[in-house]
């Protein structure tokens, strides 16, 4: 009889798929970012031309199926097309927040010191304003478009990744295997890039699937305001867009919310399974 | 005098000359001069080492022995210049291998040095390993980063390592992970990496303290045979004097940051002259006979708190023969026949 030889990440993918709801969220993630690739070519509408008289119920023209906000725009094309545009801010946005946070966390958490006191300071700094309304107030600052929505997100969404990288990498730093690896000749950048990450990462994996689902809610919330790309359609400007209408047109507000909800679910299911396949301590159950 | 007939004259050198692979060089490989360290610490300033010097030839074993807390892993980690600053600082001293002080060369210099000059292997097997990579990727990073091997080479490396250590089927076992080793095969994986380079020295801090005895021997056996086959000095820390009497060409003995007594291994087992290293050699069973039920003997006492330094000699209360100058005075170092010194009053003017 012989011991499969399996990798940390072989086993929690392992433990990952003995977990129903996670794999459900994944599912769901899955099917959804098919849905947007393939669906607005098939469905070939659209989403900021008329289609149809305004406030048309949703199941009463086949034509359009889910309906038309005040406008007389298609509710079904615009969750095909607009999913994209949330999904894309929600990973890019996530993306650069974890560059962000995981960069001054390590550096911050591995040489201590006034490195350390100095970049605290600048991430309780970015800490106490208040997320929503720094992110506002970036993107009024520079025209709307969707890169300057993911900076501005990025940008006030990395402090908590920070604070754990920090966590993780002054845990690590001192481990017995990182003082083999130095006693080995290697150097702080080795040292933080092949010793420490890849064993500071399962916790960083899980807040980097929180803060998708996070950025997604930030993205719909600016669209809601009016302060994303108005030439981009997006969940958030769905519902931004309809919101006077809502008791007249509840669809037009509703199906976007519905979506947005879905997505931001999967994506918290699958940190969940995340966080316990990653936790070695877990594994024992 | 010359080279070659102090070599004829030394039967202690003649006798290396035919157990290693590398010639006897007169001059000693690593020499470390009046090294101290201190540690700040939020009680004070603790003086870890004072005034530590001693000297490892090629292919040669020096075993520095002492009690928990003595800085002996102090020591090795000064030398390669792995103590964390702050809290800690190396006060004054010279680490001279192969003719460079390590200790004023650069950081980047020295990182050359280390792994593959000298390197270290340390009392955790279980935790010394990253448990993110398999063991065979870890034997080859390092021959990869001194070396430049490419990755199909560096794995063939770590391969040959692996059989080297006695892991069986080491082909498969390469590309398994540190946690399906038991302790003693990762024991013998951290020395595959450190030997992979082929250093100069290898300094073992407690190699075999958290392995159960059977494979403590197993160890020891090995890192006997490579240091044989490869002609690599060894600098042995342990508190076991077994391994000591095993291993070890000369020894050094420390206490409280100093050291105490130098000498061949023979003279120090033999007649052990300071009351430390006596005490030290009575405490364990070694080769004599303990009847059932018989105490062993112990050292009184614990190692002092080094952040209150008295005067005199830091062994004085726990010494069976202490005198009143011994309370007053730090003991200078005598230095006696056969290479041999000890820092006691008791030796005072008893000088070679």
């Amino acid at each position: 009889m012989s011991v499969e030889a399996l990798s940390p990440w072989h086993e929690a993918w392992r433990v990952f798929c003995s977990n129903k709801a996670a794999v459900l969220g994944l599912a769901i993630l899955l099917t959804l970012v098919g849905v947007m690739l393939v669906g607005p070519s098939a469905y070939g509408v659209a989403p900021f031309d008329i289609a149809g008289a305004p406030f048309t119920a949703p199941f009463t023209d086949p034509s359009v199926w889910l309906g038309t906000d005040y406008l007389g725009r298609d509710v079904l094309a615009g969750l095909l097309v607009g999913g994209r545009a949330t999904v894309l801010v929600g990973l890019a946005a996530a993306t650069v927040a974890v560059i962000i946070g995981v960069s001054i966390g390590a550096l911050a958490g591995f040489f201590g010191g006034w490195v350390d006191t100095a970049l605290s300071r600048v991430t309780e700094l970015f800490q106490v304003l208040p997320a929503l309304l720094f992110a506002m107030v970036l993107v009024t600052l520079f025209t709307p478009s969707l890169k300057v929505v993911i900076l501005a997100i990025g940008v006030v969404a990395w402090t908590g990744t920070a604070r754990l990288a920090r966590a993780e990498f002054m845990r690590l730093r001192n481990l017995e295997y990182a003082n083999a690896a130095r006693a080995m000749g290697a150097g702080p950048l080795r040292l933080m890039l092949r010793e420490i990450l890849p064993n500071a990462l399962p916790p960083l994996i899980v807040s980097a699937t929180l803060i998708v689902g996070s950025a997604i809610l930030f993205e719909a919330g600016l669209s809601f305001l009016g302060l994303s790309d108005a030439n981009v359609m997006s969940w958030g400007l769905m519902i931004g867009s309809n919101r006077r209408n809502i008791l007249e047109c509840w669809w037009a507000v509703s199906f976007p919310g519905a979506a947005i909800f879905l997505t931001v679910l999967a994506v918290s299911l699958i940190g969940d399974g995340l966080n316990d396949a990653l936790n070695p301590k877990l594994h024992l159950r | 005098m010359s080279a070659p007939s102090t070599a004829a004259a030394n039967p202690q050198a003649s006798n290396l000359a035919s157990t290693s692979a590398a010639p006897v060089a007169s001059t000693p490989l690593l020499s470390v001069q009046g090294l101290g360290v201190e540690f700040r610490t939020r009680r004070g300033v603790a003086r870890v080492l004072d005034d530590v010097g001693f000297e490892l030839r090629r292919g040669q074993t020096l075993g520095v022995v002492g009690e928990s807390g003595c800085g002996k892993s102090v020591t090795a980690l000064a030398a390669m210049r792995l103590i964390s600053q702050p809290p800690g600082r190396i006060t004054a001293g010279r680490v001279f291998f192969d003719g460079r002080d390590l200790l004023s060369l650069p950081e980047a210099e020295m990182r050359r040095v280390r792994g593959n000059r000298i390197s270290m292997i340390f009392q955790e097997p279980m935790t010394s390993l990253n448990p993110a990579y398999t063991v065979g990727d870890q034997i080859a990073e390092a021959v990869r980063l001194h070396e430049g091997l490419s990755t199909a080479d560096s794995t063939a490396r770590a391969v040959q390592m692996l059989e080297a250590v006695g892991i069986p089927a080491a082909a498969q076992r390469v590309h398994e992970y540190p946690h399906q080793f038991s302790g003693g095969m990762r024991q013998r994986v951290m020395i595959a990496m450190a030997l992979a380079c082929k250093p100069d020295v290898l300094i073992a801090d407690e190699p075999t303290t958290a392995l159960d005895v059977t494979v403590q021997a197993q160890i020891f056996d090995l890192i006997a045979e490579l240091r044989e086959s490869t002609g690599t000095a060894v600098m042995l820390i342990t508190h076991d004097m077994g391994a000591i009497a095993e291993m070890a060409d000369s020894v050094v003995v420390m206490y409280a940051g100093r050291i105490v007594e130098t000498g061949d291994v023979r003279d120090i087992l033999g007649s052990p002259l300071h009351p430390y290293t006596r005490g030290l050699i009575a405490c364990s069973p070694g080769r004599r006979t303990v009847a059932p039920g018989e105490l062993l003997e112990e050292i009184p006492g614990t190692v002092p708190s080094l952040l209150e330094r008295g005067a005199g000699c830091l062994f004085a209360d726990r010494c069976a023969r202490v005198m009143q100058k011994c309370r007053q005075k730090l003991p200078a170092t005598t230095a006696l026949p056969g290479r041999r010194q000890v820092a006691c009053w008791l030796y005072e003017g008893s000088e070679a």
